[in-house]
């Protein structure tokens, strides 16, 4: 068993430098760059939602790759599960069936394509000119994060191995998380101050449209992917 | 055993590392397939003993033991269904991204002290991250189901989901405040020892926020009483209505695995994981539990430990669904923002004052912990507590594994 | 491929994905007629950027002669994911609030303000 073993692996050889980290960053920034591209091409809000749900999971996973765990779980946690979700129930709340798909016209989209290729051909070319970024990196484990990131939160920085630093000393991020916390605390209130409901004398927008429009025809049902049921006025 | 087959067998390391990752999958895809049908036979029988009848007495025996295999057969010859209106991608996608989220946070979980698919440093919060993206199966499938019922069902299961995220991180971060470290296994490797070490009877406060932990991990899920979304006398059945053979079972694989991933996250966050309530290991004199040099049968006690207390929480969750009225959706909301919320919260403080003034009454310490815990993680201590104990319990972790790193 | 054969990522890989994604987040704002699709567009932006910080915080791709920002990048990254978060409940608040005034949510329908 052993030598179909071995005879099998040098048939293999070729495949032997695979450098997993590599192929899985490939795999990943495909991911991520597929679906980030898939979310400006379709017109369906829910499949846009989707897409950019896959683009940032695979981000997360990038992240992960590069030795960020608490930033990509993070990532997953805030960004996917709350962020995300947030706005699958605002596609939701709005999905009536004439709003699902809007386009824009040809020209403004050939126009905006324009301008992101030149942006994207600026990016790049930034990023490729510095050539200590193209060195490949030390390949090696580094130490886990979470434990200084937690402690740099409250003031305490444990990391001195950045170098540039040994001149002055490192400061901790207790101010920023304060402040981020009371903004938090504010958008809190704000949101849902805006999204408060409220008491109506005369019927909203919302519903004088559905109470006056004709409920859809039948054949609309059989546009394949695009009608959807609504939550709020109108029907199948 | 990446390095046994490196070096026993001579394979490359590629080969060594895909071998020992597809190893790994298969078992633990194995723990939640062998667990869904096991778990689905003792549901049935417990809800007719409860319901004082009887069950399933003929397939396969006096008990009805393979049950579960009838049901999995007549499921995969079941005709493949999709409604009229349907988005065909997202329907036929979302039963997969339920189960890849349930099934995902079983890399995370340790099944004995180096039993784990990665040892992650951010173990806890991977977990808990993991298990809130399910709720995207959901709703891509009451969406997709162009049906009225799915989608009512979906949008309140999203929304209890969403919802007790919030007490269930509160609570989950007790443990984590009491181990010092967010790594699962540093959390069980604390609890070693006599079954007073547990987490649940460290504090009043702990034994408190274990029970709140339960009562947010069984709405998590979405099992009774909180599985309005998916009552039959409400909405036929919520999100999975339009669902029927093989597409079904996957979310019912996803249910059941997210119910054995909580239950077991309660073991190793609040039971002691794979520590008995004996330590029977270090008693026999063959190992303290954590070298990798004790026998084999030592981890195999370990991880027959954490799946019976798994078990057990699987089994208490059957016990209040067949036992507890329905709640409805506004008081299922009201028990999360008005009960689950402010418990967690003032739990928590508890536990943060009893680790500052009484920490575990073993060793008392120094108010003052910044410039202690700074030079106790500076000297790159391993994975034990150093021996000037710092209360608030920082110890820096060992570095994480990094699978397929060549050369 | 280059990169299968040397063996390692660098800063530079992340660094196209993030203009990727920047990009692509871009073109989402410019073109969407949807106001939830702008909303789209501003999560990739913003996570293009968080790429970025990590790539340069992480001290895994940090090469020889160059030393990563450590844990200054992670915590910025953090900080944009916490405001980010923030920012799209407020937009979503918005947008919803729109929703119920005037029935729709495509933004070139409101052109109320408009001269």
């Amino acid at each position: 068993m052993t030598e179909c073993l071995l005879a099998a692996t040098t048939w293999l050889l070729p495949f032997a430098a695979i450098d997993w980290h590599g192929l899985f960053f490939l795999l990943f920034a495909a991911i991520a760059c597929g679906a980030a591209i898939m979310v400006v091409l379709t017109d369906n809000v829910v499949r846009m939602a989707l897409h950019l749900v896959l683009s940032l999971g695979a981000t997360a996973g990038l992240f992960f790759l590069a030795g960020s765990e608490f930033v990509g779980a993070m990532q997953l946690m805030i960004y996917v599960g709350g962020t995300l979700v947030l706005l699958v129930f605002g596609v939701m709340l709005t999905a009536q069936t004439q709003l699902v798909s809007l386009r824009t016209p040809a020209a403004d989209r050939v126009l905006a394509g324009i301008l992101a290729a030149a942006l994207f051909a600026v990016l790049v070319q930034s990023a490729v000119s510095v050539e200590a970024w193209r060195r490949p990196g030390r390949a090696e484990v580094s130490a886990p994060t979470a434990t200084p990131l937690g402690m740099a939160l409250v003031g305490v920085r444990v990391d001195g191995d950045a170098a540039g630093h040994e001149s002055r000393p490192l400061s901790g991020y207790l101010l920023p998380f304060e402040i981020v916390s009371v903004h938090l605390l504010v958008v809190l209130i704000g949101a849902a101050y805006l999204a408060r409901a409220k008491r109506r004398r005369t019927p909203r927008a919302v519903e004088l449209v559905a109470s006056v429009d004709p409920p859809p025809p039948v054949q609309a049902r059989s546009e394949a992917g695009e009608s959807a049921s609504v939550l709020v006025g109108g029907g199948r | 055993m990446a390095e046994f087959l490196i070096e026993t067998i001579g394979l490359p390391s590629w080969l060594a590392w895909t071998a020992v990752a597809a190893v790994a999958a298969f078992l633990i895809l194995n723990v939640i397939a062998g667990g869904a049908l096991v778990f689905i036979w003792a549901e049935r029988k417990i809800a007719a003993r409860i319901q004082d009848r009887l069950g399933p007495t003929r397939t396969g025996g006096r008990f009805g033991w393979l049950q579960s295999l009838a049901d999995g057969i007549k499921l995969l010859a079941k005709e493949d269904l999709m409604p009229d209106g349907a988005d065909g991608m997202l329907f036929r996608l979302a039963p997969y991204v339920s189960f890849c989220a349930s099934f995902c946070a079983f890399i995370a979980l340790p099944f004995a002290f180096d039993v784990v698919g990665l040892r992650l440093n951010v173990g806890v919060f991977f977990v808990v991250a993991v298990l809130g993206l399910e709720v995207f199966g959901v709703i891509l499938a009451g969406y997709a189901s162009a049906s009225k019922w799915s989608l009512f069902g979906a949008m309140r299961e999203a929304a209890q989901v969403v919802s007790y995220e919030v007490p269930l991180g509160m609570c989950v971060v007790v443990p984590v405040m009491l181990a010092g470290s967010m790594d699962l296994v540093t959390i069980a490797e604390k609890q070693a020892g006599w079954l007073t070490n547990w987490y649940i009877f460290h504090d009043p406060f702990t034994f408190v926020i274990f029970w709140v932990y339960y009562t947010c991990a069984v709405a998590s899920v979405n099992r009774a009483p909180f599985d309005l979304a998916e009552a039959e006398s409400e909405l036929v059945a919520g999100f999975h209505t339009e669902y029927s053979g093989l597409r079904w079972s996957f979310f019912f694989m996803a249910e059941y695995g997210s119910m054995f991933l909580v239950s077991a996250l309660a073991a190793v966050l609040f039971l002691g994981g794979w520590n008995g309530p004996v330590p029977i290991a270090s008693l026999l004199g063959w190992s303290d539990g954590s070298s990798l040099s004790a026998p084999y049968a030592v981890r195999l006690l370990g991880c027959a430990n954490l799946m019976g207390k798994a078990t057990a929480g699987v089994l208490v969750m059957m016990w209040i669904r067949w036992t507890l009225p329905r709640l409805r959706i506004d008081q299922v909301m009201t028990t999360c923002l008005k009960y689950c919320t402010p418990i967690a919260a003032l739990m928590f403080a508890g536990v943060m004052l009893w680790q500052l003034f009484l920490p575990g009454g073993l060793i008392p310490g120094s108010r003052h912990q910044a410039a202690a815990v700074r030079e106790a993680w500076l000297e790159g201590r391993g994975d034990r507590v150093p021996s000037t104990n710092v209360p608030l319990g920082v110890v820096p972790a060992t570095s994480r594994q990094v699978v397929g790193v060549s050369q | 491929m280059m990169l299968i054969a040397v063996g390692t990522v660098s800063v530079a890989h992340y660094l196209i994905v993030g203009a990727i994604l920047f990009t692509a987040g871009i073109a989402c704002m410019a073109v969407k007629r949807n106001a939830l699709g702008v909303l789209m567009g501003i999560e990739l932006v913003l996570n293009g950027a968080n790429l970025n910080f990590v790539a340069f915080g992480s001290s895994y791709l940090a090469g020889e002669g160059r030393a990563s920002l450590g844990l200054d990048g992670e915590v910025m990254a953090l900080f944009v994911i916490l405001l980010a978060a923030a920012e799209a409940a407020v937009a979503l608040a918005i947008t919803l609030n729109f929703y119920n005034n005037h029935a729709t949510v495509d933004v070139d329908r409101a052109d109320d303000l408009r001269g």
